[in-house]
């Protein structure tokens, strides 16, 4: 593979020399501060990287340029210099109307696009009113059980100028087709808006658990979804493949970069089994990854992504449209690794996660608030957070040039490395049928909780630091953090409201379309008009799932 | 032979995060102990019922969503409907320090926060819980 110049022969000697007359004097004087070194996902570094680890990786067909395949480098020529990435905050609490409050200050402070969290029985597609959804109204999103709720959500936000990102995922058909209407409602053109819908089901299964209905037919919607949005709402981004997840639930860099990638593989498998044309529909499809504590780990995680992709799309799905190849993404700083011990801390980890995200080529970035692991964000913690990335941008010059960290030995030998490591987890689940067959035996699932366990060990054992938590701890009870309430009114108003919608609207509209969306699920058709159709009556989120639920069945997690 | 402590691990409400519970489960077994986990969203219903049939010694609930003024006092309720007065309800999870000497008052026993060892909480239960006969 390699047609790269091999390093000299008089580099080796130096080596050696380096090694005998330098090295082990400096190592016999003063030995090194553990025996290994390893990232925070406990993978093995080398003392030093030279010329040596490099020898295999073509500075050329490896490496290339920006722009060009394979994407190593980033997927625009320019990098930062061309087009600074969306800072983009995910934000929700409350009611429809709070977030919308919510959504207009961000938008006042510079902030790009739009980021919409849902509560907890919007989620699992389930309305305010139902009992399994007491307690949980505007936790930890927003509560979203009809088209009035969407309706407040954005209003007097114009959808054809802001692009708007959706966390959603079991019921994200439902909450698609309330936003389409919406726009319709605002006189703006499916042809020209543009948005993220997550929609990514089978994160859920592996690592984040918020699921309806059985792998198969979850999928069935997924693919809907593609194909409605393709005819009809070309510019949305109907999927966002994320990684996110599977490593706040604990997985190592390698297995968030193998199990996304391999869940990317499985729909764009489903979707040309469906008789969908590849490059009708692969540059549409975005990525989540989270940007954890390991600088450099995370900054050749997303290297590796986009070299994967773009020889899985352009090799083992024939795609020949440069767009198919590319893999953009969408970063979130580290939930898991944010403190509530000395949270001012938090604000550095942000920072230096966010920056391994930039440099990584990140497309767009969320960067969580200091307060996250106490409670939603307040509003003042949540601007510091969107000052970090502005700083970022503006302050520390790390745009002027485009992937300042290539040909650094140690960066591309990791690079290489992870993208070794994640295709043998792929062809792993390629061997067992694909990601749905790996998910039915429990396969991405028991990975994930060994590491987060072996994770935990190390640093009870002491060999993982956490800053203030198992080193430098002091007490910080005094330290006061303003901290976002939300109280249980939310869910009352919203029981209230949606009284009154089932007491206003058309009962006989209610019924038939619910009746054509049952038929439609249980023949087949696609249902997406269907979900559009329902949301026009006002029928409810809970309904239009509930409706499904008889047609395809629930999902019950094995214990494993 | 001296019979082990039992405990049920539990994750009520509609929260999915359950990488807290799982770990906590496996490091108390590693210990020794019984552990039965209930998986993802039972009701408190559910999780009192199970604590009765499986005759456990402490019920540890796992609460990332910000339900915990719901959830833990539905449970504990439901405990004392079923008489179980000698089990111990503990907690964890992501729950504002204002909130906890509240959970405390209602009678849940301990509270452990993001952080916290899974050492911590095997000390907290082998000093506070002893096996039932």
């Amino acid at each position: 593979m390699s047609t790269t110049k091999k390093p000299s022969n008089a580099f080796r000697d130096a080596d050696e020399r380096w090694e005998q007359e330098t090295l082990k004097p400096t190592l016999s004087r003063m030995p090194e501060r553990a025996e290994t070194f390893t990232t925070t996902s406990l993978y093995p570094i080398e003392r030093l990287y030279t010329p040596l680890d490099v020898e295999e990786i073509d500075p050329v067909a490896d490496i290339g340029f920006p722009g060009e395949f394979p994407y190593t480098r980033g997927i625009h020529a320019t990098g930062h210099r061309g087009k600074l990435w969306t800072m983009r905050q995910f934000a929700g609490f409350g009611s429809a109307r709070d977030t919308n409050e919510r959504f207009k200050y961000l938008l006042e402070h510079g902030q790009t696009g739009l980021s919409t969290a849902f509560d907890l029985p919007t989620l699992m597609g389930l309305d305010a009113d139902s009992p399994l959804s007491e307690g949980e109204v505007g936790k930890c999103g927003v509560a979203v059980s009809s088209l009035a709720d969407m309706e407040a959500l954005f209003d007097g936000i114009p959808l054809e100028k802001v692009t708007t990102s959706m966390t959603i995922n079991a019921p994200a058909s439902m909450i698609l087709a309330m936003y389409l209407v919406v726009a319709e409602k605002q006189g703006a053109d499916w042809k020209r808006i543009s948005g993220t819908l997550q929609n990514d089901i089978l994160k859920e299964f592996i690592a984040q658990k918020e699921w309806i209905y059985p792998p198969r037919p979850s999928m069935q919607l997924v693919i809907d979804t593609f194909k409605f949005c393709t005819d009809e709402v070309p510019r949305w981004n109907f999927i966002s493949v994320s990684g996110y997840h599977i490593r706040e639930a604990g997985s190592t860099a390698i297995q968030e970069l193998a199990f996304t990638l391999r869940d990317g593989i499985e729909y764009v498998q489903w979707a040309i089994d469906a008789g969908m044309d590849v490059d009708a529909f692969a540059g549409r499809i975005s990525f989540f990854f989270n940007a954890h504590n390991d600088f450099f780990e995370e900054i050749a995680k997303y290297r590796a992504a986009r070299r994967i992709w773009a020889h899985v799309m352009r090799d083992r799905f024939g795609a020949k449209d440069p767009r198919s190849w590319q893999l953009r993404f969408h970063t979130q700083t580290a939930g898991v690794t944010l403190t509530a011990q000395q949270p001012y801390n938090n604000v550095a980890r942000v920072a230096i996660q966010a920056l391994a995200g930039v440099l990584g080529g990140t497309q767009s970035l969320h960067t969580n608030s200091l307060d996250e692991t106490l409670a939603l964000p307040s509003e003042h913690a949540a601007t510091i957070a969107l000052r970090t990335q502005q700083i970022i941008a503006h302050e520390t010059g790390v745009t002027n040039t485009v992937d300042p960290l290539a040909g650094s030995y140690f960066i591309e030998k990791l690079t290489s490395d992870m993208e070794a490591a994640a295709m043998d987890y792929i062809h792993k689940i390629d061997a067992m049928g694909g990601m749905v067959e790996a998910i039915d035996r429990g396969f991405p699932q028991k990975e994930i909780q060994d590491s987060a366990y072996e994770f935990q060990r190390a640093v009870e054992r002491g060999e993982k630091v956490i800053v203030g938590v198992n080193a430098f701890n002091v007490d910080t009870s005094g330290v006061e953090v303003p901290m976002l309430v939300i109280d249980d009114s939310t869910g009352e108003s919203q029981r209230r409201n949606l009284a009154q919608i089932r007491a206003t609207r058309n009962a006989d509209r209610v019924t038939t379309t619910l009746e054509n969306l049952a038929n439609g699920a249980a023949e087949g058709r696609n249902t997406m008009p269907l979900l559009v159709d329902c949301v026009r009556e006002y029928v409810t989120l809970g309904e239009m799932c509930d409706t499904l639920r008889e047609v395809y069945g629930e999902y019950q997690e094995p214990v494993f | 032979m001296e019979r082990k402590i039992r405990i049920l691990i539990a994750k009520p409400g509609l929260d999915g995060h359950d990488r807290g519970a799982k770990v906590i489960a496996r490091a108390l077994r590693d210990a020794g102990m019984e552990v039965i986990y209930t998986g993802l969203r039972q009701t408190p219903e559910q999780i009192v019922a199970a604590a009765v049939q499986e005759d456990v010694d402490c019920i540890g609930l796992s609460i990332l969503s910000g339900a915990h003024m719901t959830l833990f006092p539905r449970v504990l309720e439901l405990m004392r409907e079923q008489g179980l007065d000698d089990v111990m309800l503990f907690g964890g999870g992501i729950i504002p320090d204002e909130d906890i000497p509240k959970l405390k008052e209602l009678g849940v026993a301990e509270v452990f926060t993001p952080g916290a060892s899974t050492q911590d909480v095997l000390a907290y239960i082998r000093s506070n819980v002893r096996a039932g006969a």
